[in-house]
């Protein structure tokens, strides 16, 4: 606990991040490069899409990353708000954007999908409602942040949304369950074995390894540059920059 | 692709099976938000470092 505890001052925790960044980028490239080598070239086609289908290999992470990132954000939002940890919410505000990032990029992918599988670009589903909501989550979280000017103060309202809106992710996700939805069930999930085919599987898990790996890595990034701002005039950060 | 009996040739990859503008738009959109990010990120870092210098220097 003591050595969590160590690394938990922003002091600490700059340049143990700035050394993580590299190794995380790396990762994420020669994953992705892998994960789109096996989905693209190598995964068969499906017997029901075609080849319209490998949109998965983009889609599917990414949405999985824009629910399980605001989680994080949330879990961090709320530790700060409790523990009243500088680092926690600095963490929180740090995800926001990534998040946000990703909750475009699969309503994105999913209209480029849903346009030629169902012929519309956009239906008001449950599924595709809720994710649209998560978005909208992300950004309210991260207007209301930027509206307050005293951050202690801003953090605090924003973990409060942050920690309501949590709700929403286990609706988006069982959305699919629920519902009547136009949206296909899940194609893998823990109590079955998965619908697809092998190298269908790897290409997805590797690809939702390399966006785990840039995702953490842009988090430590931001979290970085939001140290530097908020302690731009601690003694330590003198020395923190060249 | 010899190693791959799934595509004839480059064009036929790249044709996607008649999905190709869905496929790559959707891997170029995921493509370029990373790009964008990565950038905003560095310049951001080097914005709060030059004003971290500043603030060094005033003191």
């Amino acid at each position: 606990m003591n050595r969590w505890l160590h690394f938990a001052s922003p002091q600490r925790f700059y340049p143990l991040a700035g050394r993580l960044m590299p190794w995380l980028v790396v990762s994420a490239a020669l994953l992705a490069l892998a994960g789109l080598a096996i989905g693209l070239l190598i995964a068969p086609s499906d017997a029901q899409q075609g080849e319209g289908y490998r949109i998965i290999f983009v889609h599917v992470p990414a949405s999985w990353m824009s629910m399980f990132i605001y989680l994080v954000m949330a879990f961090w939002a709320g530790v700060g708000l409790v523990l009243n940890t500088r680092l926690s919410s600095m963490m929180a505000q740090a995800l926001a954007p990534t998040g946000a990032m990703f909750a475009l990029l699969s309503l994105l992918t999913g209209a480029l999908w849903g346009k030629p599988m169902w012929g519309a670009w956009w239906v008001w589903d449950a599924r595709l409602t809720s994710e649209l909501i998560l978005l909208f989550l992300y950004l309210g979280f991260i207007a209301l942040y930027s509206s307050i000017e005293d951050p202690s103060r801003a953090d605090r309202a924003s973990a409060v949304l942050a920690l309501v809106g949590a709700v929403n992710v286990p609706i988006i996700y069982f959305s699919v369950k629920w519902w009547s939805t136009l949206h296909q069930g899940a194609s893998v999930s823990l109590t079955r074995s998965p619908s697809m085919a092998v190298t269908m599987l790897w290409g997805m898990g590797i690809m939702v390894l390399a966006f785990w790996a840039y995702a953490i890595a842009v988090a430590l990034a931001r979290v970085r540059c939001i140290i530097l701002e908020r302690e731009a005039r601690a003694e330590w950060v003198k020395y923190a920059v060249e | 692709m010899p190693w791959n009996s799934h595509w004839v040739g480059v064009a036929d990859f790249l044709a996607m099976g008649g999905y190709a503008s869905y496929v790559w738009i959707s891997i170029g959109a995921c493509a370029l938000a990373v790009l964008i990010e990565s950038l905003q990120l560095r310049r951001r870092h080097r914005a709060a470092a030059r004003r971290v210098s500043q603030l060094r220097g005033e003191a």
